[in-house]
């Protein structure tokens, strides 16, 4: 299979220029004839589907949520990320660029980051008119703080709570569009297959989650903006509903997988307390702007924090990253804490027989800016943390730990943001292409509302434009063919009647995963998985049980159909860790690291994005390959010391 | 710790509800308060009943989701807190708790504890944004927004719209969640130009859903999980009777 990424030609400054340019466009009067599906309202479902209602396009917005405001990005805390340089400290779209291509490893598109990186300005711009509530200097200009893998201070952030109020933002504006006709939202509304026809995505099948409804839906495009899939772990930092369901269905349809084992364990979430945990909460990478992060230097020190004096403590990131410290990127910060825990230097209670924990310690600089201001910054996490901790963090060192918490790799789009299935658009955490094999902190908030504000409406309409298209409707023998579907594997679900719940199969996955696809990663454990995930798939199908009835508002249900998807998914993305015989990012395979442990890339063989195809399950995917180009950025070990 | 639960159960919008009793053994301090009914929901699974519907989602206390009153209360106990942060460290070995679902006019139940608050969203689409459409936006330096009017602002913003402002209240009023609102937007210079037709039009909108006036009780603000104040009604009032009497 040929994978045409579309990138235009030329170079990089211009590339999305110039594109623009020649990309066709849709009379205005012509707009509000073409329907277009959006499924999901984080920020960049919710950012598209009011844009393109803006634009004129009669859109329908589909939520599994009861609202759109409820949409997993609202969790999203420390900030977004601009190259607008208002500190004067040397950013440009190019530095922000060339951030984010080496915080990836090497592993994205050059010409994709670049265009992220060019209307990150403009985010910001479109969010502060729209009233998001940014934090200010006295003068009234926006304030901005530092993010890891940077040395500059782009990152625009309302305090704790950036992704709460950017999603508002687009809520609002959805909202705006939803009163003027222009967007049908649909709520509790699950989607659970794509439709495509003669080759086309032209619909959707859902169920509606209050009576079990199952609809079509008909469009001359799609568009993804499900999130990501780290929820496969059981435990992560994601939402309970998180889900790769609408991904993975429309991946059986035919649309390629990219990268899957792409996964990004953040580093300061809370520590895990026990065995009924149902989520783990994550505290913003921003803490490590003013906290430091330690163990005590001997292993099976167990006194409390004040007990430990300064010089049998170690500051690990400070010592192995002099110049980043604290503020390495994520994938070396959660290596070195679960490097630091295997070593028995770990803190805080035994879970699963080990101590899995190190401090995160604010006495210096709350000794250096007072408490007030400390509580100014991050008052709101530290309340969070003793609420679920019970301890008092301005008093005793934080205890964190690192959680799974962002995809990386996702539905294979191009340029355009289209999956190789034509009418079948994919943004955000959704896709693949813009973070590598690591995310940047304040990267993704980013990437959701360039996607949905500055990228999508302009490749959607030339997809449009360009492409003939029969009207669909509902009708369709395929529409009822995929229903019916649809339809029979719920009735399978609700028949097997056996003895197991759907969360126990889910936290025998999860586990296996963190086991063997977590952190780090070797072949014997890959192959482990590899036997035992389809085991627990044959299991789940003869012995869950879920109760209730289909044609009701069932949770267990919902969640059995979220965890079937999983079980088929964790295969793909233990079979691409697997054939990634390199260590990049968050992939780190314990085969191939350097001497000092940091990951070693091969760019010889795996400078490349990985392309999954699928067929059937339990049948070996195709993997398909396509190489990464990079004219701009020298390929260099990734150096943060 | 063991409890003994009692659960309200309605099977679906329009059939009767009532309370049903469960004991529960086996929770940890350290689990949240949605934790344990997690574990009562395996237990009742295990027992081939029906697990008891709840709506929850980020677990963080961010997303607004989780909606239960507890002993009366909606959020339960603490302060400053959504159920899903709530621990059950707060409570004794051996208590009795009442579960039951926010109860107000503009929030039909769905399903036992669930409700379905669309009319929350239909009030913002009546005024609750700037009109602003993406690409028209000017740098975001250009227009300055002081340092305090931005916390202000921001403190009206962190509303999470879960809508306990209304369970709390014997009128069911919506006045907290309009105000932080029309607050919110109308301090910053970005929402000014619309301040009055944006007040008049999410008022009207929360007149027409149902939900009813304020009295001045104080119990929205003291369960709001985020803490708005009820300063913001005022200042809500204020702006609606100028939008009344000089805009046509």
């Amino acid at each position: 299979m040929k994978l045409d990424s579309k990138i235009p030609g030329g170079p990089l400054e211009t590339k999305w220029e110039r594109h623009r340019f020649e990309m066709k466009l849709i009379n205005p009067a012509n707009k509000r004839k073409h329907r277009i599906l959006v499924v999901g309202s984080g920020l960049a479902g919710a950012s598209a589907a009011a844009t393109l209602a803006e634009l004129g396009y009669e859109v329908d917005c589909f939520c599994f949520q009861d609202s759109p405001r409820r949409a997993h990005s609202i969790a999203a805390q420390g900030g977004i990320n601009a190259a607008k340089n208002y500190q004067n400290d040397g950013d440009s779209v190019w530095r922000l660029f060339y951030d984010t291509v080496k915080g990836g490893d090497f592993r994205s598109r050059e010409a994709n980051v670049y265009r992220l990186a060019e209307v990150s300005n403009n985010i910001i711009d479109q969010c502060a008119a729209m009233g998001v509530p940014f934090a200010r200097e006295y003068g009234g200009t926006l304030a901005n703080r530092s993010f890891g893998g940077a040395q500059v201070s782009r990152t625009f952030y309302a305090r704790g709570q950036t992704g709460q109020q950017l999603l508002l933002g687009c809520y609002s504006a959805l909202m705006r569009q939803v009163a003027a006709g222009k967007v049908r939202l649909h709520v509790r509304m699950e989607m659970l297959d794509l439709v495509v026809i003669d080759g086309t995505a032209r619909g959707i099948v859902t169920r509606n989650l209050c009576d079990g409804k199952i609809e079509s839906w008909a469009g001359d495009a799609v568009v993804l903006g499900t999130g990501g899939y780290v929820n496969v772990f059981f435990l992560s930092t994601n939402a309970m509903g998180c889900n790769v369901t609408a991904a993975w269905r429309a991946h059986r349809r035919g649309a390629l997988f990219a990268n899957p084992c792409y996964t990004q364990i953040h580093p300061t979430c809370i520590p895990q307390s026990g065995e009924f945990q149902s989520k783990l909460t994550l505290m913003s990478e921003s803490l490590r702007n003013d906290g430091r992060v330690w163990v005590p230097a001997e292993a099976g020190d167990t006194r409390p924090p004040h007990r430990i004096p300064e010089e049998e403590r170690d500051y690990f990131l400070e010592r192995k990253y002099p110049s980043f410290g604290n503020l390495a990127p994520r994938d070396i910060a959660s290596r070195s804490a679960k490097e630091a825990c295997d070593a028995g230097k770990g803190v805080g209670p035994e879970v699963g027989g080990q101590r899995r924990g190190v401090y995160l310690d604010f006495a210096d600089a709350i000794a250096r800016l007072g408490r007030e201001e400390i509580a100014g910054r991050y008052g709101n996490l530290f309340q969070m943390y003793e609420r679920i901790t019970g301890e008092d963090p301005y008093s005793v060192p934080m205890r964190i730990y690192p959680a799974p918490h962002y995809s990386m790799g996702g539905l294979w789009v191009d340029y355009n943001l289209m999956s190789n299935l034509p009418g079948l658009h994919v943004i955000g955490e959704a896709n693949f292409s813009d973070h590598g094999a690591n995310r940047l902190g304040a990267s993704a908030l980013m990437q959701g509302l360039a996607d949905g504000y500055f990228v999508l409406p302009y490749t959607i309409g030339h997809f449009l434009a360009t492409h003939r298209l029969e009207p669909v409707s509902t009708d369709h023998p395929e529409f009822r063919r995929i229903e019916a579907e649809v339809s029979e594997r719920t009735r399978k679900l609700l028949a097997v009647e056996g003895t197991r719940s759907v969360d126990s199969f889910h936290m025998e996955l999860g586990t296996l995963l963190w086991n063997q696809c977590g952190m780090s990663r070797t072949k014997e454990g890959l192959e482990e998985a590899l036997t035992r995930i389809p085991a627990i798939r044959e299991e789940f199908w003869e012995n869950v049980r879920v109760p209730g009835e289909g044609e009701d508002f069932n949770q267990s249900l919902e969640k059995a159909g979220r965890v079937a998807d999983f079980l088929e998914f964790a295969e793909l993305m233990c079979l691409d860790a697997l054939e990634r015989n390199e260590s990049c990012g968050g992939h780190f395979r314990e085969e191939y690291q350097t001497e000092e442990g940091e990951a070693l890339r091969d760019d010889e063989h795996f400078c490349h994005v990985a392309v999954w195809e699928f067929r059937g399950v339990g049948e070996r995917p195709l993997r398909h390959v396509e190489e990464l180009e990079f004219e701009n950025v020298k390929l260099s070990i990734r150096s943060y010391k | 710790m063991k409890l003994i639960l009692h659960i309200w159960r309605q099977p679906g919008p329009k059939a009767p509800g009532r309370m049903e009793r469960f004991d529960l053994d086996g929770i940890s301090e350290h689990m949240s308060f949605l934790e344990m009914l997690d574990l009562l929901n395996e237990k009742l699974t295990a027992e081939g009943k029906e697990p008891i519907a709840f709506d929850s989602d980020c677990r963080e206390g961010i997303c607004g989701m989780c909606s239960l009153v507890i002993n009366g209360v909606p959020h339960g106990p603490e302060k400053g807190t959504t159920v899903c942060q709530l621990h059950m460290r707060h409570f004794r070995d051996g208590q009795e708790i009442w579960i039951e679902p926010w109860r107000a006019k503009p929030f039909p139940i769905v399903k036992d504890l669930v409700v379905d608050r669309s009319s929350m969203d239909r009030v913002m689409a009546a005024g609750g944004y700037v009109s602003v459409n993406a690409g028209s936006a000017p740098d975001a330096n250009s227009v300055l927004v002081g340092k305090d009017t931005a916390e202000q602002a921001f403190e009206a913003a962190a509303c999470i719209g879960c809508g306990a402002c209304v369970a709390a209240c014997k009128n069911a009023s919506g006045m907290l969640f309009v105000a932080a609102k029309v607050s919110h937007l109308g301090l910053l210079p970005q929402g000014r130009e619309e301040r009055m037709r944006r007040v008049r039009r999410m008022v009207e909108a929360m007149d027409q859903e149902g939900f009813g006036n304020c009295t001045n009780q104080y119990e929205c603000e003291a369960t709001c999980p985020k803490e708005i104040p009820v300063a913001f009604i005022a200042r809500m009032n204020r702006d609606f009777l100028k939008a009344a009497l000089f805009s046509s």
